[in-house]
């Protein structure tokens, strides 16, 4: 018998939602010329949140020329001290409604809430207040020759799984440099970001430095390919970005793509073992595993797979799954329906290649998009759920004898975002990282961001830095 | 040879626990069974037989006119009142726990230290709290602290008197060394691990807590035998005291949350106890002054 259950702990903060939202275009919320609206779901419990503008061409191409306007007659030539100013005054926004735009990320995206309160949302408002405090200080990014100059009209096109952070890492640095931005959110998780542009407007951010619209891939196609865009900065899957590449070939536009992941999280037999396990478990259970560089592919030394597997598979049932906003929940919902079938998919597929599954035994709620937390043993360097990104709670355990078949097996993949390496040697941390063809690789922890640390691939998950001064050289023309 | 223990990710981990959110009926399940696991304690120079007959009389009935709240588990003394609170809680389930081995210290001759155990066990001490020497361990001579642990169990004679090994873990200095410390009591016979005595500056932190319940938890994988925790020194709120429990239900599994593996030893913890649960009850907090002191 339960003697000591969690009661439910919901988080009781609202959330001013709106019935409709318009598109954010020159400082107004205008009705979409497109005429068209889409819904955005809750996938924690499949209802209806609100709907939301669809920006067709026409709406791009406006979104685009108020930009455009706005960096010519205001944004360029604006005191960078000023600058700062709004962007501060924008990092003041989040944090004085970060309970309010946590709960909304939550409803929209199924995160759970303590992510959303103690992740996203702080670490959102950390990147605004980082690069305020750039504005002024340009030169000192810049080389010997260098000028600091913006590049004109940003066009930004963010994805579901961190949706306002994602917007934060893109906006505050391409604001500071002195860019204007026309932003695409993503169609599953449009919320946060219409609330970010309110919060632009009470700060009084001049009309045009900041658009938003709203809608789907062909959306994001059509600012791609408009011919007045300076730069375009997309994160997202891999197809997308290649594509995206395709099409600004030969236009001149600067170009930065952070892309999907299939990291390396290597264990050795070394390793401070219960600590391991927690670096695991946040590797690729945080966030529902909808983190392009999740721990997906687990690396350990044959000797401690044994242990390892047992103690993970304890860990996996004390994980608690089901309503995003229980301060209580560590595993919520999948961000869309789509998603959720794409996980079920890969899963089966492992499951036919001879690979063995364990997944955490809990009921799922009846209602809403969720799936258990999960992973495979057994697994082989050729099979798909080695290979292919799942973004999804779903962990592939394969086994090494030696540091050097680790690296070699590491390296092992197109994508190259994020490595992890645990081991209680200090040397043979330094000395593996510097054989792992990724862009962050974290030692003895996993996860961990912050606005003054560059974030990137290499190969197929992309190219340019978000964070620290190479995220502000993204932005500058030089 | 010990697992290693990482600082930075084992305090995040803590600190996540520490996070959870326990409300309404779990706050009140939680405050019961602090309760009944404490360890009411009084461990101080002018302690005396008077001081320990009127916490006795407590331990037997926190609170008269809140009837649902539990006794304690066992009052925890200096051994020469064993005696006095054998006398004052003949005949009930509330245990007698006496701290022995020249605690808090743990600085003397091993004689010294099994007679010590031995005249607790005569007086009719249920549970002995002993004190390993940290001297001797962080000079690196494990076997001899190892000993003592079983020379001092065998002093226990049946095994029904509960042995409590204090590793007094403000004085080892990292979490590895926690780490080892509970391993060595646990293959020594310990029936608990302890945290600290309460007498040095720094005694039972969460972090603490989750390395020793990880010892205890791969322990009784490899041996089948199931050992307690015991938090002790600075437990004062009902929060921490339901961080506590959360450790252990995380790390350990609910089956621990019994009074015969876990016990929070405290002795000012049991007035907020009983003033949250009260709160609990009647959506109001009660003044101190509505609670016997002691």
């Amino acid at each position: 018998m339960a003697i000591f259950e969690y009661a439910p702990a919901p988080e009781t903060t609202k959330a001013p939602i709106r019935e409709q939202y318009g598109l954010f275009i020159d400082g107004k919320w205008t009705a979409p010329r497109s005429g068209q609206y889409f819904e955005t779901v809750n996938p924690a419990t499949e209802e209806t949140l609100a709907r939301v503008a669809y920006a067709g061409d026409e709406d791009v191409d406006r979104a685009v020329r108020a930009a455009r306007k706005a960096y010519d007659k205001y944004w360029r030539k604006m005191r960078p001290a000023d600058r700062a100013k709004y962007i501060y005054r924008i990092a003041r926004g989040i944090t004085e409604r970060s309970r309010e735009l946590a709960v909304l990320e939550t409803m929209d995206g199924g995160k759970p809430i303590k992510e959303s309160r103690d992740f996203d949302i702080p670490l959102s408002a950390a990147h605004f207040f980082y690069y305020a405090g750039w504005a002024d200080k340009l030169e000192w990014a810049m080389r010997a020759g260098e000028q600091a100059q913006p590049i004109g009209v940003a066009g930004q096109i963010v994805p579901w799984n961190f949706p306002l952070l994602m917007a934060a890492w893109k906006l505050a640095p391409a604001l500071a440099c002195g860019n204007t931005i026309v932003l695409k959110p993503a169609e599953t998780t449009p919320l946060t970001a219409l609330a970010l542009a309110q919060i632009a407007a009470e700060a009084d951010l001049p009309p045009g430095v900041l658009n938003v619209v709203t809608g789907d891939g062909a959306t994001g196609a059509t600012l791609v390919g408009h011919e007045d865009v300076d730069k375009i900065a997309f994160t997202g899957s891999t197809e997308v970005g290649k594509a995206i590449q395709r099409s600004v070939a030969g236009s001149g536009k600067r170009l930065t793509l952070e892309l999907g992941g299939k990291a390396a999280h290597i264990v050795f037999a070394d390793a401070p073992m219960d600590q391991a396990i927690e670096g695991i478990v946040n590797g690729i259970y945080f966030n529902q595993g909808h983190v392009c560089c999740a721990g997906s592919r687990l690396l350990v030394e044959e000797s401690v797979h044994e242990q390892i597997v047992v103690r993970l598979t304890d860990r996996l049932q004390t994980l608690r799954l089901g309503n995003p906003l229980d301060k209580n929940t560590d595993v919520g919902a999948i961000n869309s329906k789509m998603q959720l079938e794409k996980i079920k998919e890969l899963v089966s597929s492992g499951i036919d290649e001879g690979a063995t599954l364990v997944q955490q035994s809990c009921e799922l709620p009846e209602r809403g998009y969720f799936y258990p937390a999960s992973f495979f043993t057994n697994v082989q360097q050729s099979h798909r759920i080695a290979r292919e990104e799942i973004f999804g709670p779903v962990l592939s355990i394969l086994t090494f004898r030696t540091p050097e078949e680790a690296v070699e097996k590491a390296n092992n993949t197109p994508y190259g975002l994020s490595a992890g390496i645990w081991t209680d040697k200090g040397s043979k941390n330094m000395y593996i990282a510097q054989y792992l063809r990724a862009g962050v690789v974290w030692c003895n922890t996993f996860n961990q961001f912050d606005p003054s640390s560059p974030f990137g691939g290499y190969r197929e998950s992309g190219f340019g830095r978000e964070g620290g001064v190479h995220g502000l050289r993204e932005y500058l023309a030089h | 040879m010990s697992v290693t223990v990482d600082a930075v990710m084992l305090e995040a981990r803590a600190g996540s626990l520490a996070k959870r959110s326990i409300k309404t009926t779990t706050k009140v399940a939680g405050i019961k069974l602090a309760i009944a696991c404490m360890d009411l304690t009084t461990l101080e120079g002018k302690d005396s037989e008077g001081r320990v007959r009127s916490m006795c009389a407590k331990a037997l009935h926190p609170a008269p006119h809140l009837p649902d709240v539990p006794h304690v588990a066992a009052v925890c003394i200096y051994p020469n009142l064993v005696p006095v609170a054998k006398d004052a809680l003949r005949g009930t389930a509330v245990k007698v726990a006496s701290v022995s081995t020249a605690f808090p210290s743990g600085l003397s001759s091993l004689e010294v230290k099994i007679a010590d155990t031995l005249e607790a066990i005569a007086a009719g001490a249920d549970e002995i709290d002993m004190v390993i020497d940290r001297g001797a361990f962080l000079s690196g001579h494990y076997r001899a602290v190892y000993d003592e642990i079983v020379a001092v169990k065998t002093a226990c004679g049946s095994p029904s008197v509960k042995l409590k090994v204090i590793l007094e873990t403000g004085e080892l200095g990292s979490y590895d060394a926690v780490r080892r410390a509970s391993d060595l009591a646990l293959e020594a016979g310990a029936d608990f691990i302890k945290t600290s005595t309460g007498k040095v500056g720094t005694n039972a932190t969460f972090p603490v807590a989750v390395t020793m319940c990880e010892a205890i938890r791969d322990y009784t994988r490899r041996t089948g035998r199931r050992a307690g925790l015991k938090v002790a020194g600075g437990v004062r709120t009902t929060k921490q005291a339901m961080t506590y429990l959360v450790i252990i239900k995380e790390t350990l599994g609910e089956s621990w949350l019994t009074p015969d593996l876990f016990r929070i030893g405290a002795s000012s913890l049991l007035d907020d106890l009983l003033m949250q649960y009260e709160k609990e009850l009647t959506g109001h907090y009660a003044g101190r002054d509505y609670f016997p002191m002691d």
